[in-house]
């Protein structure tokens, strides 16, 4: 395990309250599965920064396995690692993803009505 | 190296015992699955445990040979 990666990986994740591994940008996701994320968290109105592992191989892998989890996207809050794609839809179509952000004490971005 | 449903069940059920798994192919490229499986060994641990679990049954495949696997667990029968 390259300890340099470890320890930037873990510096970001503690360093942003949240804070989204993906494949690609917000703006050109590289992947169904990541943009999915991307979409779950604009609209509920969450502020993130994006990491993209397509630029970087090391982190790609070192994330992986930073969190015992073998694929991307990774989404984290206040240092937590919260799920991939099957947990954040199955947490946003419940509810429980907005709930869980505002019990870490974040602020949703009302939608511009 | 693709895998078929029956390879992905019974590495889960190899791991976990008492699992009623469901699988279903999402494209016939032998990569892209859905599953669900359900098993008391679920219970009180978080989501993110239980996915943990089916992939550490899966014995390092997931995000290799097995591209994407949308995974729902449950604990209840």
């Amino acid at each position: 395990m390259d300890q340099n990666i470890q320890e930037y990986i873990k510096k970001e994740i503690s360093e942003t309250e949240v804070i989204l591994f993906m494949k690609g940008t917000p703006v050109f996701p590289q992947c169904g599965f990541s943009s999915t994320v991307v979409q779950i968290l604009s609209q509920i109105g969450l502020k993130f920064k994006s990491i993209d592992v397509l630029s970087d191989n090391e982190i790609r892998q070192g994330i992986k396995e930073f969190s015992d989890w073998p694929t991307i996207p990774q989404l984290y809050i206040k240092g937590e690692f919260v799920g991939g794609c099957d947990i954040l839809t199955e947490m946003f179509q419940s509810g429980e993803l907005n709930s869980f952000v505002e019990s870490k004490g974040i602020e949703l971005q009302k939608p511009s009505t | 190296m693709a895998m078929s449903a029956e390879e992905i069940e019974s590495l889960i059920k190899e791991s976990i015992p008492d699992a009623k798994v469901k699988i279903e192919a999402l494209k016939d490229d032998g990569d892209h699955f859905s599953a669900i499986v359900i098993s008391k060994k679920f219970q009180n641990i978080s989501k993110v445990k239980q996915h943990q679990m089916v992939y550490k049954a899966l014995k390092g495949r997931m995000g290799e040979q097995l591209h994407a696997l949308a995974l729902k667990t449950s604990s209840e029968f």
